[in-house]
């Protein structure tokens, strides 16, 4: 990434400085909240929404910071956990050698999707992100390799190195913690990065940064890789973590999702996606018994956060604690 | 048996016929979203949802009060042109002065609604819409056996298609139209209601949809997921069209539902995703689209 270093991106030290100490802050009451929550309730379900949340952080990387909509990010994550499970049961590699090769996978089709979309603005660049997944949903429909409408189903989690057997709930519960907030600070430390500060121009203005000399279509290309890929390494472990992979990963009411917990968090804040998708998962665990009524009520939700909550549950946070300490 | 390029002549015709179907679906439906488009500037996510209600309501007006296909071709776009109509009032007007994107998110929330709802009354399974009286049987043409219920479908979608571009390109309804997709204030300074004609341009794009749900309620079963993967293609297929013109739209329309019809006969594997292939293509080569104006 050494072309891309921008010039000279001047940042404003102070008010930035503040705000980077209290998410800072923010990301150690996470973390440790996190580390103690499996003694609280159902590891399976924490690592189950970790992998969504850092699928949405993912996600929230191209909307918030960039401004582009992708509505076709279950392709990297329903193609990364079909190849990492695969992996992992035919090929018996180790679980870490698994999520790597899902992860690359998922890269290269963001690079290659990535390339395509960019070529169009605004609204069109949602339409073909879900066009393109839309193909690969059929390619996965067909394939021997994904197994069909079954799915891949009893992926073994294996030894992690070929060391350390994951199917030891706490060992598993470490190793996704460690992933996501890995992830997670990756995703941080790009967006306060001077790349991040160039992502941000573009959302902004996109002419302007052209005319500032910075090539937008590059900078938008390589963010959308890092989505990509992030999405990836979400999908791959959560192949490793619930055993499966399955059309449901891959389709486009998954890209949906994926919107809806970003959109319910809060677009374009950090920690928003990470809130969205406990929620939406918390949600989706109560309303099982409701049947196609949870279909009703995410439409809702997507109504009701465009109408009246845009900024979502974090921006709402956010703008009341900031404007209190104005008054 | 004649046969052309290995494949039996009939089998050829027979998908050129599907594919003129489904062709003339993706034109009215690109054609409705472009129209919505250019004067909301918004992409109307729930247009599938729209074409699925259409089809039910056809199925419901029978079971219901034994209204027949023929009225409610007409019926059923007027109610779910009325539905449009109020979901424009009620959400989509606050959302002009926003990003585009938020009018995507919103009609994507408003399809998850209508959709959940069908299937909780409905069912995952489709309900089957039995063919009108008057177009049951077909015509032998010596090379093929063609469906009057297919031809009616292809003529009157047709007829549709050429009456909106008339509509919007040839009259002085359709001029004021155009001239306030350029610029909405100034048309409001001469006097003419722009509200209200974005309102009826709403209701009238998606009474085209529903159209379409009640030509498809025969040929297809009526079912609640029927909108869902429909609405993709068609985003594809203004994807490769462009929205800038709605000739462009119709064109496109039907020539990427012959393809496919002819993709279906060659090499039946890629049927599902050529018209994919196709918009990436036409991205590598005209990022416009074929029809669409550099922006």
């Amino acid at each position: 990434m050494e072309n891309v270093q921008p010039a000279a991106v001047v940042a404003s030290r102070s008010p930035s400085a503040l705000r980077q100490n209290s998410e800072l802050i923010a990301f150690a009451l996470m973390a440790v909240g996190l580390a103690v929550a499996p003694f609280f309730t159902y590891p399976l379900f924490l690592m189950q929404a970790m992998c969504l949340a850092l699928f949405a952080c993912a996600f929230n990387l191209l909307i918030g910071y960039v401004g582009l909509l992708s509505f076709g990010h279950a392709l990297y994550f329903g193609w990364a956990s079909y190849v990492s499970a695969y992996a992992a049961k035919s090929w018996g590699l180790t679980p870490e050698l698994a999520i790597i090769a899902g992860t690359l996978t998922a890269a290269v089709l963001g690079l290659v999707a990535g390339s395509l979309a960019i070529r169009r603005q605004g609204i069109y660049f949602a339409m073909i992100t879900l066009a393109l997944a839309q193909m690969m949903y059929f390619v996965a429909l067909r394939a021997k390799f994904t197994g069909g409408e079954d799915g891949i189903q009893a992926v073994p989690r294996g030894f992690l190195f070929g060391l350390i057997d994951l199917r030891n709930e706490a060992a598993m519960y470490v190793v996704v913690l460690a992933i996501f907030l890995g992830g997670f600070f990756l995703i941080y430390r790009i967006i306060h990065s001077p790349f991040g500060e160039v992502l941000k121009a573009i959302r902004e203005n996109e002419p302007r940064a052209i005319s500032l000399g910075y090539k937008t279509d590059r900078y938008k290309l390589i963010a959308f890789v890092l989505s990509a890929t992030l999405a990836g390494v979400a999908g791959s472990t959560k192949a490793i973590v619930l055993q499966i992979a399955s059309l449901t990963d891959v389709n486009w009411p998954m890209s949906g999702e994926v919107v809806l917990m970003s959109l319910v968090g809060g677009l374009g804040t950090i920690f928003g996606p990470v809130v969205g998708s406990f929620v939406i998962l918390v949600m989706q665990y109560k309303l099982a018994a409701v049947g196609e009524w949870v279909l009703v009520i995410q439409g809702i939700i997507f109504v009701s956060c465009v109408l009246l909550f845009r900024r979502g549950i974090v921006g709402e946070i956010t703008a009341w604690i900031s404007g209190r300490l104005k008054s | 048996m004649v046969e052309i390029f290995g494949i039996p002549s009939g089998a050829l015709f027979g998908q050129l016929l599907i594919g003129l179907i489904n062709g003339s679906f993706y034109a009215l439906l690109s054609l409705g979203l472009a129209v919505i488009f250019g004067m909301l500037n918004i992409i109307n996510f729930a247009h599938g949802a729209q074409y699925m209600l259409g089809a039910v309501m056809a199925f419901l007006l029978l079971q219901w009060t034994g209204i027949g296909y023929w009225w409610a071709l007409i019926v059923a776009p007027l109610i779910v042109g009325a539905i449009g109509i109020v979901i424009e009032r009620a959400f989509l007007q606050w959302l002009y002065k926003l990003d585009h994107l938020y009018g995507l998110l919103l009609t994507f929330g408003l399809a998850l609604i209508v959709e959940g709802i069908s299937r909780n009354f409905l069912g995952s399974a489709g309900l089957p819409y039995a063919l009108p009286d008057s177009l049951r049987g077909g015509q032998n043409l010596g090379f093929m056996f063609l469906p009057n219920y297919r031809a009616w479908v292809i003529v009157a979608s047709l007829t549709v298609c050429f009456a909106t571009w008339f509509v919007i390109e040839r009259t002085r309804l359709g001029a004021y139209l155009r001239a306030a997709t350029e610029n909405p204030t100034l048309v409001r300074a001469f006097g003419i209601n722009v509200p209200v004609m974005i309102t009826l341009t709403y209701g009238f794009g998606v009474a085209l949809a529903a159209f379409a749900g009640v030509m498809a309620a025969p040929i297809y079963n009526v079912s609640p997921q029927m909108g869902s993967e429909l609405i993709i293609v068609v985003f594809a297929v203004v994807v490769i069209g462009g929205m800038g013109s709605i000739l462009g739209a119709i064109i496109t329309g039907f020539s990427l539902g012959v393809v496919e019809g002819l993709t279906k006969v060659f090499f039946p594997e890629a049927s599902n995703t050529v018209i994919f292939v196709i918009m990436a293509i036409v991205l590598l080569v005209r990022p416009a689209g074929l029809f669409g104006r550099r922006t």
